[in-house]
Order: structure tokens, then C-alpha cells, then sequence
């Protein structure tokens, strides 16, 4: 096999070669790469091994999520969200019924209120699992990962055992939840309680003092609070940067009203920040858990059948007159529930950050628009500015802490 | 002379190339992941300790689809994806087999919207559905020894089996009829090739 | 003396002061203010100048189908897109949602990144997804969908299954793999 001379003509340095860009190179990353967990593309322009600029670009993941909603009625579309942010799908049907409610006027139980905030701290617990493990993941912590995976499927063990789906549970309901508490959920749950303190302890013993991810996170992706707020961060990113907004304690929504817990702050605005905000909020979430699974109110989980939101039970449709008419009406293609024409916006504080709801109704059992407020967008866009100046191995701590989910980012 | 008739010593054992090869590859199947979406959580959860997928031989994960012998697809796949699918697909190397996780990437499952690709064996070839939104790890144990099984089964030294050419043209009836373009053909070698390839077939019927 | 922070209303009041009297509304303790296109910016620079600092959201309604004027408020009747600006306050913890309308053939909004670096994104993936142009901002290209797309897909004269797009790729078969 013969090799062609080089053409030397072709190597020789232009004089325009000598600017500082030409020693730039160019490297894509993703959208397929371990790292982007899941499906994120950045290019970014490096100078050795720094990172001068990157530019994010997303929509690999773009199923027309907010087109869907403006075809399922309110309760179809709890499936929909399940997929939306699916670390804490839990987080996302609350969000999503806590919307529907709002615009339809519905005021919940006091046990629903209970239940739904028993469920969305249950799953920001499994998301800051998940988003702490995969920080320890991508900067080499893979025991750390397996302590966080082993907790996550004790929480997808409580879930399969209320409703029946261990990862997409689409739980709720207008007006209620699909399935209520049994005895056996509650001592799930209470065992949880009990034992998920001491790996949790496991946990920031592997990583918190660790030396190598301690140097790896710790002054790298520093966000400040001028530009968290500027750039429209919100949970855990934001509160890393100094910014104490928390929805629970700000607009408080469902129970959370009558717990004590704290908002959990730090001002370094760094992956480490981000990091230990996580894992403090983890013990604020079981704290929450643990004072809400002793004291669930009585009483019926769903709205009564007056409000004909909620569909009633099958005792109450064989045994009332009123449960015959609700069901018949609910139940028909052109009854249904009584939507204003109006628009509502509501937001619950998912794990991720503010993730909320517009829809705007016509009328009719469908929203005319549901729009998602994703809080992984805001994240996503901040990437550029917090990478700049950091080397290529940052890449992947900045991203991991960010916790970006894709399929919430393109919907 | 039989086989059977052959004086052998104890620790020796006949067998066919064909299945020797196929053995070997069955027991060393390293999945590319390619998880896009939900079911990547679950083929996480797979590959994490409650479930091991090490127990059977695949826990080999590896992100280059250079050193893969089994693409995983975990979750939808879009419009804006697909190209970087199929890209994956023809970087791998032969023999290589397809497992299609999830109702999604199977059928666009619940997401029949303008975006989503509805079900990727219209695009590339598949060789195990796994049903499900998303489906339990058993169910993707449960696809890897089918695919173990049909492997021992099927395989050939030669790679005869990949030979599928008419199986395929009745899943192309599948593939909708098509609106004036959106994706630039000139710049899909893909697609430049299917173009030249009909043009040929068409030239040496007429 | 304790500090009180200024409310909703007496922020609308300092706008109406400034701009003129705008049309505004509440539903579920929500307040609406509907601001004419040609203002957007001024009156978005002078609610965040008077708290409001940060920027929730940014997004667009297609009202092609909607029967009564969006809201029930006259000063929304007959144009086709409703752009919502969500705004909050990181300290007062107040929100405050801006309208602002636009029409076909060329919908055009003034862009609010120079006020909020948060707009960057939010505004792009509208101009994706509805074809709403911003003037003045740095870089409006499609967010989500690819470049080559033509169409804006969550306008309501865009069907939900698209126009066969997305199966307008080349198929690749085992002997060519």
C-alpha cells in the first residue's frame, strides 16, 4: 500500500496564524456521552485543556410535551408529567394537579394535603439521590452512587406499594390521589425513616471530606447571587448561590404550613455548595416525612362528589343516587368538569427548582394551552457562563451538579 | 468416521464453529447504552446492585459504540436525534445486535406527536422489543437471555443470519408517506447512498 | 420602623403613573397587567427597577381557536398571540404576570435580555415554537427543534401528529449496516 507524500505546501504556517483563536480547538460533546446523563449537546472551544467558551444546545429529547396537553383532559395528562422530570416523577404529577386545581378553584382534604406532600418529599429525596450519586459518578465515586441507588429503589419499593407503578406512578388525581395510604405504605415508610439516616451518614462519610472530590468541586462553576438571579436560577442551584427562596416557606403550598424544617442555605455558589445544599435538604425532606407519616389526617382523600371533580367510589355510586349522577356526568363526553375561561399559573418547589404550570382553559376538560415552566432550561443556559475559564474535567462536575434532566430541559 | 467413534481424551469437547463462536459472543455481549429518556433511569437501576446485570454476563457497559456489540435503546427518539442513532448504529462494529427498551422507542408510545419517531425499527434494524413504560429491569434481564438464547441459536461464524434484507423491506411498508423535505439530503451520506442505490435498481430494470 | 415592602397594587398604581392607565385583572390572587407591544420594554425595566427581579418565565399562547377575548379582559381582544411574562420578587415573594399582544402577519416583541439574562433561552424556544420574533436579541435561533425545520409546531395550525416530518429519514437495513 503506497502513501501519499503530505504536501508540505498545505502545513505551512500563515502569518494570520499567530492570533490567540487559532490555537483554539473545538470539541463536541454529547449528544451522546456518558456524562450529559441522557441527551445533551455542548460544543465547547478549548485552549489546551481550558474551556474558553462552550456553546449548550438541547432539543434531542423534543417530544412536544405542552402540544400533547392541549389534547388530554387534566387527568390524562398527570402521565405525560410522569416523563417530564423522570427522577421525581412524583414531584411532577403534585405540580401538575396542584395547577389544575388552582385554575378549577378545588381545595384538597387535609389528608390529600398530607399524602401529596409525604410523596413529594419522598421523591426529592430519590431526585437528590440520584442528581448527589451521578456527581459522585462523573468524579469518580461509584460506590457513592451504589449507596444512593440502593436507597432509591427502597423509595420505588414504597411507590409500587401505594399505587402500583415503581417509576411512573402517575398518582394523582383532580381533586385527590389515585390510591389512599395503607397501613403497610405507612410502615414502609416509617421503616424508610428509620433506616435512611444511617446511610445517608454512609454517604457524606465517603464523599463530604473526600479529598479528591472535595478538590474537584470545591471553587469550580461559581455562581453568584447577582447572576443566579439574573439568569432566573431557582432550588437548589439558587439557594447554593445565597438566594433563600423556597416555594415551601414563601407561598406555602399543601401542608407544609405546619412542619418544621429549614431552608437549607450556602453563599459559595460552587459544585461543593451545591453538593452539601443537596444533602442537608435531604435531611430537611425525611424530617418533613417523619413529622407528616405520624399524623396523617382522617377523612376521605378525595374532594367530595358535590365539587364533581373527583370520580366517587364504586360504593358510592352503587349505594347513593348522588354518586350515580356524578359518575354518569363525569363519565360523559360532554359533561365533565366545569373549567373557567381563564389562565393560572402555579408552581410547587420540585427538587429541581420552581417548576410550574400555566394553562389556560376554554371551557373544556382540556387545557387550551399547558405550558411547563421547566426549571432545567434556566439551568442548562447558565452552563456557559460557570464553565468559562475551568478545565475540560470540570465539565462533567459543573453538568452533574446542575442536574439537568433532558426530558424536562426539551419536553 | 463419527465424530462419536473418535477416541478423545476426557477434557475435550466437540462442537460445532459456528456454535463456539456464537457461545463466545452470547456470554460477552457489551451494551452500548443509549438511553435517551426514562428507561435509562430504569437501565441504570439494571445495572446498579439490587438488580446486577453483571449476573448475566453484560455488565459491560461501554459509552464508545467502537467497542459495543449490543445498542441499547432506552427511551423516545426524535427527530433531532435520530441522525446521531443511526450515526451510533453504523459505528459499531459487526456482529452487533439491537435491543429496543420501552414502549417509546419501540412505538413512540405514548408521544404520537410532530417530533417523535415512531418506533426506531423503522430506521434501523431491531432485534428484541422489550414491552413496557418504562419496563422493569426483570423485563431487561429477561430481553438480554432471550437475545443470549437466539444468539446461541441463530449465530454463524459468517454472520449469515444478519442476512434479513426481505424482513426488513416489509417493516419499510411501515414508513408514512412523506411531506416535502426538512431534512437536507445533500448533506445525509445515508441518504445520498438510498437515493443512488434506487436510481441504480431503477436503471437496470428499464 | 419596620420596613413594608410595596404590593402588587401600589407597584400597578407607580406604573399607571408612569405609562398611563393599563388594563389589569385578578383570578385565583393573580395579578394580570396587559401592556401594549410597542411599551413592553419600558414597563418591563420599570417593574424590575421597583422589585421585581426575577424572571419566572416567558412564554406564548396561540388564541387562533379561543371563542371569548383571552381573560375576559376587552384589551386583549383580537390579536393572535398572548406573550406571559412571569415575574416574581426574590424578596417580597410577590408575583406579577405581564401580557403582552401581538399579531400576525409578523408578530415582533421587543426582547427583554438586557434586562434578564434568564429571557435568552425562554425567548428562543418561542421564536421555535410560535415564530415570534425578538427584536434586539442577541442570538434568536431555533432552541428546540432542528434548523432545518420550517414549521412553528405549537401554533394551533400545526397538527398535532406534524406533517409527516418525522419520519423523513433515511432507513438503514442489516446488509448496509
Amino acid at each position: 500500500m503506497s502513501i501519499a507524500p503530505t504536501s508540505f505546501e498545505s502545513l505551512e504556517v500563515p502569518e494570520a496564524a499567530t492570533r490567540s483563536e487559532d490555537y483554539l480547538w473545538t470539541l463536541n460533546f454529547g449528544p451522546q456521552h456518558p456524562a450529559t446523563h441522557t441527551t445533551l449537546r455542548l460544543v465547547l472551544k478549548l485552549e489546551g485543556e481550558r474551556v474558553v467558551d462552550a456553546m449548550p444546545e438541547m432539543g434531542y429529547l423534543h417530544s412536544g410535551f405542552e402540544k400533547i396537553g392541549e389534547h388530554l383532559t387534566f387527568n390524562q395528562y398527570v402521565t405525560v408529567t410522569d416523563r417530564m422530570n423522570y427522577i421525581s416523577p412524583m414531584a411532577n404529577n403534585v405540580a401538575w394537579h396542584h395547577a389544575v386545581e388552582t385554575l378549577l378553584g378545588i381545595e384538597l382534604t387535609p389528608r390529600c394535603k398530607v399524602i401529596r406532600t409525604i410523596i413529594a418529599e419522598l421523591a426529592r429525596l430519590s431526585d437528590h439521590l440520584l442528581s448527589n450519586g451521578a456527581v459522585g459518578l462523573d468524579t469518580g465515586a461509584f460506590t457513592f452512587f451504589l449507596y444512593g441507588f440502593y436507597q432509591r429503589e427502597v423509595i420505588y419499593d414504597i411507590f409500587e406499594t401505594l399505587c402500583g407503578a415503581r417509576f411512573t406512578n402517575s398518582y394523582t388525581r383532580v381533586g385527590g390521589v389515585s390510591q389512599d395510604f395503607t397501613p403497610l405504605v405507612i410502615e414502609k415508610i416509617r421503616s424508610f425513616v428509620k433506616t435512611f439516616p444511617k446511610t445517608l451518614d454512609d454517604m457524606e462519610r465517603l464523599l463530604t471530606r473526600n479529598r479528591i472530590f472535595v478538590d474537584r468541586t470545591k471553587g469550580v462553576g461559581v455562581l453568584t447571587k447577582e447572576e443566579a438571579i439574573n439568569r432566573g436560577a431557582t432550588g437548589p442551584v439558587a439557594r447554593a448561590s445565597g438566594v433563600t427562596r423556597d416555594l415551601r416557606k414563601d407561598e406555602p403550598y399543601l401542608a407544609y404550613a405546619d412542619y418544621d424544617f429549614q431552608i437549607c442555605c450556602a453563599t459559595a455558589g460552587d459544585c461543593y455548595a451545591r453538593y452539601l445544599v443537596r444533602m442537608q435538604e435531604m435531611r430537611e425532606s425525611l424530617k418533613i416525612v417523619a413529622q407528616a407519616v405520624e399524623n396523617i389526617p382522617t377523612g376521605p382523600v378525595s374532594v367530595g362528589i358535590d365539587q364533581r371533580t373527583a370520580l366517587p367510589t364504586k360504593q358510592q355510586v352503587y349505594s347513593t343516587i348522588e354518586g350515580t349522577i356524578s359518575h354518569f356526568e363525569l363519565s360523559m363526553s360532554n359533561r365533565g368538569f366545569e373549567v373557567p375561561c381563564e389562565e393560572s399559573y402555579a408552581a410547587i418547589e420540585a427538587p429541581n427548582g420552581e417548576l410550574g404550570f400555566s394553562i389556560v382553559g376554554d371551557g373544556n376538560e382540556t387545557a387550551y394551552r399547558a405550558r411547563c415552566r421547566p426549571p432545567s432550561v434556566l439551568h442548562f443556559a447558565l452552563f456557559p457562563y460557570l464553565i468559562r475559564g475551568h478545565t475540560l474535567s470540570d465539565v462533567v462536575a459543573v453538568l452533574g451538579s446542575l442536574n439537568i434532566i433532558a426530558a424536562e430541559l426539551d419536553r | 468416521m463419527a465424530v462419536s467413534d473418535l477416541q478423545l481424551p476426557e477434557n475435550v469437547v466437540v462442537s460445532r464453529l459456528d456454535a463456539l463462536a456464537s457461545w463466545c459472543r452470547k456470554n460477552s455481549l457489551w451494551p452500548m447504552p443509549f438511553a435517551t429518556a426514562c428507561c435509562g433511569i430504569e437501565l441504570m437501576a439494571t445495572g446498579a446492585s439490587k438488580h446486577d446485570l453483571a449476573r448475566f454476563g453484560a455488565e459491560v457497559f461501554r459509552f464508545s459504540p467502537r467497542q459495543c456489540d449490543l445498542m441499547i435503546v432506552a427511551g423516545r427518539v426524535v427527530m433531532k436525534m435520530l441522525p446521531v442513532l443511526q450515526r451510533i448504529w453504523l459505528q459499531m462494529h459487526e456482529p452487533k445486535w439491537c435491543i429496543s427498551m420501552g414502549a417509546c422507542a419501540s412505538t413512540g408510545g405514548v408521544f404520537d406527536t410532530y417530533a417523535v419517531v415512531q418506533g426506531i425499527d423503522r430506521f434501523i434494524p431491531v432485534d428484541m422489543y422489550v414491552p413496557g413504560c418504562p419496563p422493569r429491569p426483570e423485563q431487561l434481564i429477561q430481553a438480554i437471555i432471550d437475545l443470549q438464547d437466539k444468539i446461541q441459536r441463530e449465530g454463524t461464524i459468517t454472520g449469515r443470519e444478519f442476512d434479513t434484507a426481505g424482513r426488513q423491506a416489509r417493516k419499510r411498508a411501515l414508513v408514512e408517506i412523506t411531506s416535502p423535505l426538512t431534512v437536507d439530503a445533500a448533506r445525509n451520506p445515508v441518504l445520498q447512498r438510498e437515493l443512488a442505490a434506487q436510481a441504480g435498481s431503477l436503471a437496470g430494470r428499464s | 420602623m419596620p420596613f413594608t415592602p410595596p404590593s402588587v397594587d401600589d407597584v400597578i398604581a407607580a406604573v399607571a403613573g408612569r405609562f398611563g392607565p393599563l388594563e389589569t385583572s385578578a383570578f385565583r390572587g393573580q395579578t394580570r397587567l396587559v401592556v401594549p407591544a410597542e411599551r413592553s420594554f419600558e414597563v418591563l425595566e420599570f417593574l424590575k427597577q421597583r422589585g421585581f427581579d426575577l424572571l419566572i418565565d416567558v412564554s406564548c399562547v396561540d388564541y387562533l381557536e379561543y371563542r371569548d377575548p383571552p381573560m375576559q379582559m376587552p384589551a386583549c381582544a383580537g390579536s393572535r398571540y398572548g406573550l406571559v411574562y412571569l415575574l416574581a420578587s426574590t424578596t417580597t415573594n410577590q408575583r406579577l404576570t405581564v401580557r403582552v399582544f401581538a399579531d400576525d402577519p409578523e408578530p415582533m416583541v421587543a426582547s427583554v435580555v438586557p434586562l434578564w439574562e434568564a429571557a435568552n433561552w425562554l425567548e428562543r424556544e418561542v421564536w421555535d415554537l410560535f415564530g415570534i420574533r425578538f427584536t434586539g436579541h442577541p442570538d434568536l435561533r431555533r432552541l428546540v427543534m432542528p434548523e432545518e425545520f420550517t414549521a412553528h409546531p405549537l401554533r394551533k395550525d400545526y397538527p398535532l401528529q406534524g406533517r409527516g416530518e418525522r419520519h423523513n429519514f433515511p432507513v438503514i437495513t442489516r446488509h448496509e449496516s
